[in-house]
C-alpha cells in the first residue's frame, strides 16, 4: 500500500480554525494565505508585522496570524515607518486598498515610497470601495458604475484611473514594484513569489517594495464570480497590466 | 546639583525627552516650534534614535502611533493649526491605548490664526483632541523648567495608563530662554524596564500564539467593554490633579489661570500684595484632570471675587472655573489673543478695575 | 529689583545676539532670574528685530514688557516704534551713527554712542552690537562688567581670535556708557 505523503498544509500565518467570511469570489483570503505561506516559507512568521488599511483589507485581522495593528485610513505608510524605523528587526508589510492607499493615503502612499523605507506594501487594486458599498475609487475604470457613478465614470467628472506602479515607478528610491493578480492557480504562484522576493528584499534591508495585486470584488461590481473573472481579465488586466516594473534585485545581475 | 543652563524653550523640551528616554521623534514644520525637530533631527542620531521629518501632520502623528507601538519611548511636536491635524492620530493611540507624548505650542487661532503666542487651544486641549470623547493627562507648564520636568515625567504617566499624554505649552514658552537644570540621561537598562510592561503589546512581532494586536477600533464588537475600561482610567486621575495654590492662605481676590498666564498673574500678585490687596492664585498644573475641588472649596465669605487670565479670546479655561464656582462670586475676564501678548501691566491694570468694584 | 529691556533695529544689526549675550551670561555668572525673548515673524533677511531681557532678583513675570525701565534702539523705525513703551524715569541709549531724531520726550535719561561708525573704524563692522552692549553695562550696571566678558569668552570659546577685538569692543562701549553713568 502506498504510503500517504502529505503535500499541503496550511500555513500558520492563518489563525487556525478560522473560515473566510470574505464574499464569493474575493481574493482577499487567498492574499491573505500566500502572504502567510511567503513569510513562513522565509522562517519569519515570528517578526512578522501587519499594518492594516481601512477598508475590507481591515478584515484580515479576523484570520492572520502575526503581530498586527489597524493604522487610520490611508495612513498605513505613516504608521508602517513608524513601526519599521523603531523595530528594524521586525518584518513588516502594509495592506491596502485602492482608497485607502491610492485616494486618502496618496500622500502617505507616495512619501513613504519616496523615501524608501524599508518594508513591503500589499496593494489590492480592485476598483471599487468595497467596505462602504461600491463607490468610485481612483482605480475605478472609466465607464465602470459605481454608486458614485452611477452612470458611470466620466473622464471628464471624475478623471481617470490611476496608476500606482506606475506613478512609484516615477520615483528613485523603490527598490521593487510587481503587479500581479490571483485568478489562476499560476498567477496566485506568481503573486506569492513576488511577495516573497519583497520579503526577503525587506530582509535585506534593500528597501521599499510595493506588490499590487489586480483583484475582483464580484459584490459590489453586480457580476458573478465567473463574471467577474471575466471581467478582470478583460477590462481590469487592460488598464492595469500585470508584470514586473522595477526589480532592483534583477538589475544587478 | 546638575549644573544651571540658559535654554530655549523648544530646545529643552527636545532635550529632555531625549533624556527621559525619546527614540523616535516625527514632525512636521510650523512655528513657533520649529526648533524640536529641528533639535531632534541633530540629537536623535546621537542617542541611536530615529527622526522623521513627515510629509504633513498627519503623516508625522500616524508615524508616532507606529511607533509608539512598537513600545519604544516617541515623541512630537507642532502648534495650534497643525494639532487639529494630530486628532486623527492621538484619537487612535488613545483608542488602541499606546502610550506616546506630544507637544502643542500653542500659536494663535481659529483656523492659521496668528504664529504669536496664544493660549487659544485649552478646549480642544481638555475636552475633545479628537473624537470619541477620549480623555488625556494634560500637563501646562509655566517655565522652561516646567517645561523640561513635565516632558520628563509625561512618558512615566503614558506608560503607566498605555494612553496619550499632552504637554500644552505656547510660543512665549516656546521661544524664551531661561535658566534650566536638565534631568540626568536616562540609561538603555532604565529604559528597557519602562518597556517591559508594554512589550506583550508591542507590534514588533511574536511567537506564535503569542502575537500582540493593536487594536484602535472594535470591528468584531467589544467597543463598549474598551469605553468602559478607558472611562475607570479617566475617574482613577483625581490622584493626579496637580495645582499650585499660591498666597491663598487669606485670598480675598483669587488669580485662576495656567502656563504663561499664571507667571504673569504670580509676579502681579506680588504686587498686589505690596500695595496690601490680598490676592492669591489657584494655577492648575494638570489642565487635564482639572482642580476642580481647589475653586469649589473656597471660602466664599472671604473670596470676593476671581480673575480668569487667558491668552485667550473668548475665555476657556473660564468655563471650567465657572462650574467649580457655580455662581458663588463674580468671575473677571483679564484676556489677550490673537498674537498679543499678556504683560504684567495689563494683568495688573485689568484686576485692579476689578478689584475696585468687589472689594 | 528687576529690569526690562527691550532692543530693537534691523535684522542683521545683531540685535538678538546681543540679548542673548546678556542674558545668558548673566544666567551663566549670577544667581539672579533672567529671560530672553526674542521677536518672532514670518522668516525674512532685512526685516526688523527686537527681543526683550528681563533680569530680576525675583521670580520674573511676562518675559516681555510695554513698560520698560530700558530701551535700546539701533536705527530710527525702532525708536518710533518703541520710544511710548519706555516708562518715566527710563533709559534710552540710541545708535546715533544712524538715529538722528530730535527727542521730545523729556522725562526719560538718554545715552547717544554712535556704534555703528565706531564698529567700522576699530574694522570690525560686525561688533556694533557688542558696543552697544557696553555702552549700556557701562551706563546702567545692569551687571558686572566681567558678566559680559566672560560672556564673550564663553561664546566664542570655538573661534578663540574672535574674543579679544570682542572684548576690546566691548571695553570701547563700556568706556562711553561710563562717563553717562545713569
Amino acid at each position: 500500500m502506498a504510503e500517504e505523503k502529505k503535500v499541503y498544509t496550511r500555513t500558520k500565518g492563518i489563525l487556525p480554525d478560522t473560515v473566510s467570511g470574505f464574499c464569493p469570489g474575493c481574493m482577499h483570503s487567498t492574499v491573505h494565505k500566500i502572504i502567510g505561506e511567503a513569510a513562513e516559507e522565509l522562517g519569519k512568521l515570528d517578526k512578522l508585522v501587519r499594518v492594516e488599511g481601512v477598508g475590507c483589507c481591515g478584515l484580515g485581522q479576523f484570520y492572520v496570524s502575526c503581530d498586527e495593528t489597524i493604522a487610520a485610513h490611508g495612513r498605513a505608510g505613516a504608521v508602517a515607518t513608524g513601526i519599521k524605523r523603531s523595530s528594524p528587526d521586525s518584518l513588516v508589510y502594509t495592506y491596502q486598498g485602492d482608497g485607502d492607499l491610492a485616494a486618502i493615503g496618496l500622500a502617505e502612499t507616495l512619501s513613504a515610497a519616496n523615501r524608501g523605507e524599508n518594508f513591503t506594501v500589499i496593494f489590492i487594486n480592485n476598483g471599487i470601495y468595497g467596505m462602504t458599498g461600491g463607490q468610485m475609487a481612483p482605480t475605478t475604470l472609466l465607464g465602470m458604475k459605481s454608486t458614485t457613478t452611477p452612470l458611470g465614470r466620466k473622464a471628464e467628472e471624475h478623471g481617470y484611473p490611476l496608476h500606482m506602479s506606475e506613478i512609484i515607478n516615477q520615483l528613485t528610491a523603490p527598490y521593487y514594484i510587481e503587479r500581479v493578480s490571483c485568478d489562476t492557480p499560476q498567477h496566485v504562484i506568481a503573486a506569492r513569489n513576488a511577495i516573497k522576493k519583497a520579503f526577503q528584499y525587506q530582509l535585506e534591508g534593500k528597501g521599499y517594495s510595493i506588490i499590487e495585486i489586480v483583484t475582483s470584488c464580484p459584490t459590489n461590481w453586480g457580476l458573478d464570480t465567473l463574471k467577474s473573472l471575466d471581467f478582470l481579465r478583460e477590462n481590469m488586466f487592460k488598464e492595469y497590466p500585470l508584470g514586473v516594473f522595477r526589480d532592483g534585485g534583477e538589475k544587478k545581475q | 546639583m546638575a549644573e544651571r543652563v540658559f535654554m530655549k524653550g523648544t530646545e529643552a523640551i527636545a532635550e529632555a525627552a531625549v533624556r527621559a528616554g525619546c527614540r523616535f521623534f516625527a514632525g512636521y514644520p510650523i512655528t513657533p516650534q520649529n526648533e524640536i525637530p529641528e533639535y531632534m533631527a541633530r540629537r536623535m542620531p546621537e542617542v541611536g534614535g530615529t527622526f522623521v521629518q513627515g510629509e504633513s501632520e498627519v503623516a508625522s502623528v500616524n508615524m508616532l502611533y507606529g511607533a509608539a507601538s512598537t513600545g519604544i519611548r516617541a515623541m512630537s511636536s507642532s502648534s495650534s493649526c497643525g494639532i487639529s491635524l494630530y486628532s486623527e492620530g492621538v484619537s487612535y493611540c488613545a483608542s488602541a491605548r499606546i502610550p506616546m507624548v506630544y507637544i502643542n505650542v500653542q500659536r494663535g487661532g481659529p483656523g492659521i490664526g496668528a504664529i504669536q503666542p496664544s493660549q487659544q487651544d485649552y478646549n480642544q486641549a481638555t475636552k475633545a483632541s479628537g473624537n470619541g470623547g477620549f480623555r488625556m493627562i494634560v500637563l501646562a507648564p509655566d517655565s522652561v523648567q516646567e517645561c523640561v520636568d513635565m516632558v520628563y515625567e509625561a512618558f512615566d504617566y503614558a506608560e503607566r495608563d498605555q494612553n496619550p499624554v499632552l504637554i500644552l505649552t505656547d510660543g512665549v514658552m516656546g521661544t524664551m530662554m531661561e535658566p534650566v537644570v536638565l534631568p540626568k540621561m536616562k540609561s538603555d537598562e532604565e529604559l528597557a524596564k519602562c518597556r517591559e510592561k508594554f512589550l506583550p503589546r508591542a507590534i514588533i512581532g511574536h511567537p506564535l500564539g503569542q502575537q500582540a494586536t493593536c487594536r484602535p477600533g472594535s470591528v468584531g464588537g467589544g467597543q463598549e467593554e474598551k469605553n468602559i475600561a478607558a472611562a475607570e482610567l479617566y475617574k482613577s486621575w483625581d490622584k493626579d490633579i496637580k495645582v499650585e495654590e499660591f498666597m491663598m492662605d487669606d485670598a480675598e481676590i483669587v488669580f485662576a489661570a495656567y502656563g504663561i498666564s499664571a507667571r504673569i498673574s504670580r509676579a502681579v500678585i506680588r504686587e498686589l500684595r505690596e500695595q496690601g490687596i490680598k490676592a492669591g492664585m489657584i494655577r492648575p498644573i494638570t489642565i487635564s484632570p482639572f482642580p476642580y475641588s481647589s475653586f469649589s472649596n473656597l471660602d466664599f465669605n472671604r473670596v470676593k471675587g476671581i480673575i480668569d487670565v487667558e491668552m485667550s479670546i473668548p475665555a476657556q479655561m473660564k468655563w471650567d472655573v465657572e462650574y467649580a464656582v457655580y455662581g458663588r462670586c463674580p468671575i473677571k475676564e483679564v484676556l489677550r489673543s490673537g498674537g498679543q501678548l499678556l504683560t504684567n501691566d495689563q494683568v495688573k491694570n485689568g484686576a485692579m478695575e476689578f478689584i475696585k468694584e468687589v472689594l | 529689583m528687576e529690569r526690562n529691556l527691550m532692543i530693537a533695529g534691523f535684522g542683521g544689526q545683531g540685535v538678538m545676539t546681543m540679548g542673548k549675550l546678556l542674558a545668558e551670561a548673566t544666567s551663566e555668572a549670577t544667581d539672579l532670574n533672567v529671560t530672553f525673548f526674542p521677536s518672532y515673524g514670518s522668516a525674512m533677511r532685512g526685516g526688523t528685530a527686537n527681543c526683550f531681557v528681563v533680569i530680576s532678583d525675583k521670580e520674573i513675570g511676562a518675559p516681555v514688557s510695554y513698560n520698560l525701565e530700558d530701551l535700546i534702539v539701533m536705527n530710527g523705525p525702532s525708536l518710533h516704534a518703541f520710544l511710548p513703551n519706555l516708562k518715566p524715569g527710563g533709559n534710552l541709549f540710541i545708535n546715533s551713527t544712524i538715529v538722528k531724531d530730535n527727542i521730545e520726550r523729556k522725562d526719560i535719561n538718554i545715552v547717544e554712542a554712535p556704534v555703528t561708525q565706531m564698529a567700522i573704524d576699530i574694522d570690525n563692522p560686525r561688533a556694533l552690537n557688542v558696543i552697544m552692549l557696553g555702552v549700556y553695562v557701562g551706563a546702567t550696571d545692569a551687571v558686572p562688567e566681567e558678566v559680559i566678558i566672560k560672556g564673550i569668552e564663553h561664546k566664542f570659546a570655538a573661534k578663540e581670535k574672535l574674543i579679544a577685538p570682542n572684548v576690546e569692543a566691548f571695553k570701547m562701549g563700556l568706556e562711553i556708557g561710563c562717563k553717562q553713568k545713569l
